[in-house]
């Protein structure tokens, strides 16, 4: 604690881990000693300023990800796609800066695997939205689908309308935003990172969540196993008001009235009780 | 993992056999083992349409003595309806094992059903008023253009593509299923039922009857049994959020509407789109966009979730 910065400081007040990234995997695919930092070491050079256009009526999902990727190494920045048509795996494995821009609605495990691009979307998505998210920001102007957010690492994973079960399943960081409801199972197994839902959420809420925080602005039909309340605090609330103030999603009467939920901690890998001693407990 | 589609149009009717078609071609990826619709068309007073076969498409590779024996079988139906005083006013075949007739019968229809199901082979796949039920081997286009859907016009149907993952890839197998012995009602379904078996052998009990071991059958044997005891479309399918153990998302059809219930974990998808005249409803949103190509709002059904639709 003594040698925390002001900024880790702060995060670790709100619960978030401060860890730095020095293992293998980030040697490996980070060039640590460059200046420009943490960029892909065959990361395009885009300008943001260059725009392209991708109209997707005719095109397989395949086809589409490849063109998308064909413009980043012409060194477009900004890519818009028009009718994508729900197609399936779209914006995958983006791991650039990019703006991307979707004139309409995404089938299932859209823009999943990303690093880095700030996506907007101006329709819906389907189940697995986001899915292993690293970095960047993502907004859906409509609903989503099921396992939204699923085990994503970083990043703003926004959703502007309701979405659907098991959202932000097995999350290891990160942000996951939703402007209307979410369904059952929402933080199941959360690790880490934050929720906010400023609707209802269905049952099971954080069920055996290890760690992270969901915060939710509505009615919370039932917690999980090991989901307790927790006190919003003033950092709480300061966060939130600026988060959801970023995405034009802040209510009416402000976030006095959200519900903080975060782990018990009770869970059996918790400490070295036995089976039957755990069930007592829980 | 099977694909399942909806359709019901509040504002009259439609082209419903293509917009099936297309719906279920763009799931085919989910399952392209067999393909299934059960449409509705406009209802003829006081006549039915029998739709049966006698073999399976398999059996026909069997030797050269299947054909002989599917015409024999065919003339048994012929004298068995006739012994019980159904008329055939029309007679179709869609292929040389599975036939459409038109019918006028006053009699109990699972007395029917069980005097045609006796004979070898042959398995009733619908009786109904407005009810066409269709399932054969292949994709959507496939079966349908062997069938000659493309023309149907109708309010209201429910397909399937299925994906066999615990009974045969047969037409026995495949779905829709209808509820015997219910005039009009047919189910398709997608998820595994876990407590099956148990719910089988209670029906079996009850003198209903199942003609395969899929596990998506009961679904249909269960809402006729429920419709037999009084309750409405909408009750069984409550009914069934609490009684049917599994991973389940499934649709029923009956001669005026269409329901859907989803399981309490809400395990299997299922992408619905509403408006004044149309509600459409796929496992994948990109069926539904096979026939409502502009941008439109969709969303997902809720665990534990029942909807009915009404013509």
């Amino acid at each position: 604690m003594a040698n925390m910065s002001s900024q880790d400081k702060l995060s670790h007040d709100l619960g978030m881990h401060t860890e730095q990234l020095t293992g293998r995997t980030q040697e490996t695919f980070f060039d640590l000693k460059d200046d420009g930092g943490f960029g892909y070491h065959d990361a395009f050079d885009v300008d943001f300023n260059k725009r392209a256009e991708i109209d997707a009526s005719n095109m397989g999902a395949k086809e589409i990800n490849a063109r998308i990727r064909e413009l980043m190494t012409e060194g477009h920045g900004t890519i818009v796609v028009k009718n994508p048509g729900a197609k399936h795996s779209l914006a995958v494995g983006i791991l650039n800066r990019l703006n991307l821009i979707i004139e309409g609605s995404l089938g299932y495990f859209g823009c999943g695997l990303i690093d880095g691009p700030n996506i907007r979307i101006s329709g819906r998505v389907g189940w697995s939205c986001a899915e292993n998210m690293m970095a960047g920001t993502l907004v859906i102007e409509k609903n989503a689908g099921s396992t939204f957010g699923a085990a994503i690492r970083g990043g703003d994973l926004v959703c502007k309308g309701s979405v659907g079960s098991r959202t932000g399943i097995d999350m290891k960081g990160g942000t996951i935003i939703v402007g209307g409801d979410t369904g059952a199972f929402s933080g199941f197994m959360m690790q880490r990172g934050r929720m906010v839902v400023c609707g209802n959420a269905g049952k099971n809420l954080g069920d055996s969540m290890y760690d992270g925080t969901i915060y939710i602005g509505g009615e919370i039909t039932d917690l999980g196993v090991d989901a307790v309340p927790s006190e919003l605090t003033d950092l709480d609330k300061a966060w939130l008001t600026r988060k959801l103030t970023m995405y034009g999603l802040l209510p009416e009467k402000g976030v006095n009235h959200f519900q903080k939920i975060v782990a018990g901690k009770q869970l059996w890998n918790y400490d070295n009780l036995e089976p039957t001693e755990k069930k007592l407990i829980l | 993992m099977c694909g399942i589609a909806g359709l019901i149009h509040r504002d009259g009717t439609s082209g419903i056999g293509q917009e099936m078609t297309a719906m279920l071609q763009a799931l085919r990826h989910r399952g392209p083992d067999s393909t299934g619709f059960a449409i509705y068309g406009t209802p003829a007073a006081g006549e039915y349409v029998l739709r049966f076969k006698v073999a399976e498409q398999e059996d026909l590779a069997s030797g050269f003595r299947i054909h002989d024996e599917i015409k024999k079988r065919r003339v048994e139906v012929d004298e068995r309806l006739k012994k019980l005083g159904a008329d055939v006013k029309e007679e179709d075949e869609a292929t040389e094992y599975a036939f459409r007739y038109r019918i006028t019968y006053d009699g109990d229809m699972r007395n029917l059903a069980n005097f045609i199901e006796d004979i070898e082979g042959a398995e009733i796949l619908s009786i109904g008023n407005a009810l066409e039920l269709i399932k054969d081997l292949g994709d959507a286009t496939v079966v349908s253009e062997q069938y000659g859907l493309g023309d149907f016009k109708g309010t209201h149907g429910i397909g399937h593509t299925r994906m066999a993952t615990e009974s045969d890839v047969d037409i026995r197998s495949a779905h829709p299923y209808w509820a015997y012995p219910y005039n009009d009602v047919a189910v398709v379904h997608n998820g595994q039922i876990t407590n099956y078996w148990i719910m089988r052998r209670e029906m079996e009990r009850d003198g209903h009857r199942f003609v395969s071991n899929c596990d998506s059958e009961l679904l249909a044997v269960y809402t006729a049994n429920n419709l037999d005891k009084g309750d409405t479309l909408e009750e069984s399918l409550r009914k069934s959020i609490e009684e049917i153990e599994g991973v389940f998302t499934y649709l029923v059809a009956t001669k005026d509407a269409l329901g859907l219930a989803k399981d309490t974990m809400a395990a299997k998808p299922m992408v619905l789109y509403e408006s004044d005249d149309l509600v459409a409803l796929a496992s994948e949103e990109v069926a539904i966009r096979s026939i409502v190509p502009h941008e439109i709002d969709t969303w997902d059904p809720y665990d534990a979730e029942v909807r009915v639709w009404r013509t």
